[in-house]
């Protein structure tokens, strides 16, 4: 782990969809102030955003972490949520366990892992089923699309 | 195409961002499914959408959409509206259905996310 140049967590709470999204936009508002690559800020803001969501829905109570490096931004999610009993299959486009109600919100196609998955230059997920779930991505301040 | 030809192709009124219709918009997103939007290059696009939530709006702020469209006289609560406001996103409502509003935008010329005519 790098040295971090700046650092900030925010709380995620348990199935508030009125909230859900607001520590990405937080964060999105934090990199724009930087002055960050526009397509950087994008992406990264997508990826929370999509992880966000899941956290909501699935999660539990969790956080969003935000850390700048000198090279990157790397956001990690956790939660204490059920976990996920298949990761391979979770990260499989399509596939989706979410409820009505989060569907009827515009989510739970099954595309948001595969997602976050494409837009993150690094991306490492790991889930103990009855623990908690965590996701880790990196975006690399000069990389792809950036 | 400004946004303002957009609001006149669609009969669309204006919830918020009156002082921003002429901006630029070359592609157009239409769906209820939020990650659609997410999952395309939505940077500059007007989003039409039948959904009026708050996810609409933040979908829109993350993804980097230029302007939203409510298809079927779509009006969201109040603290959507001034949630758009807060983030400078112009918000429109049409009596257009989804079909009608993206054949009317297309034979204007707005291409879909990834350029495609």
């Amino acid at each position: 782990m790098g040295e971090a140049i700046l650092h900030k967590v925010f709380p995620i709470n348990k199935k508030d969809f009125v909230h859900a999204g607001e520590a990405s936009i937080h964060a999105k508002n934090l990199l724009k102030a930087l002055n960050m690559d526009p397509g950087l800020i994008r992406r990264s803001a997508i990826c929370g955003y999509e992880g966000e969501m899941n956290v909501v829905m699935h999660g539990g109570e969790g956080v969003l972490a935000i850390r700048i490096e000198k090279d990157r931004i790397v956001l990690e999610l956790s939660d204490n949520g059920p976990g996920i009993p298949d990761i391979e299959l979770a990260l499989q486009e399509g596939y989706s366990t979410a409820s009505d109600e989060f569907r009827e919100m515009g989510f739970g196609a099954g595309m948001g892992l595969p997602n976050m998955k494409k837009n993150a230059d690094e991306f490492e997920l790991s889930s103990r089923v009855g623990e908690g779930t965590q996701v880790r991505m990196a975006f690399f301040l000069k990389s792809k699309g950036g | 195409m400004k946004l303002y030809e957009i609001q006149q192709a669609v009969d669309a009124c204006v919830l918020s961002g009156e002082e921003q219709l002429d901006r630029d918009i070359r592609t157009a997103g239409a769906s209820d499914l939020m990650s659609d939007i997410l999952a395309g290059v939505a940077e500059g696009c007007v989003f039409l959408t039948g959904l009026a939530t708050v996810q609409t709006i933040r979908t829109a702020v993350v993804s980097g959409v230029s302007a939203v469209v409510f298809v079927r006289n779509k009006i969201p609560p109040q603290e959507v509206i001034d949630m758009a406001k807060a983030e400078g996103i112009p918000l429109l409502s049409s009596p257009c259905s989804m079909f009608v509003s993206c054949g009317r935008l297309h034979a204007l010329g707005l291409t879909g996310l990834n350029g495609a005519r």
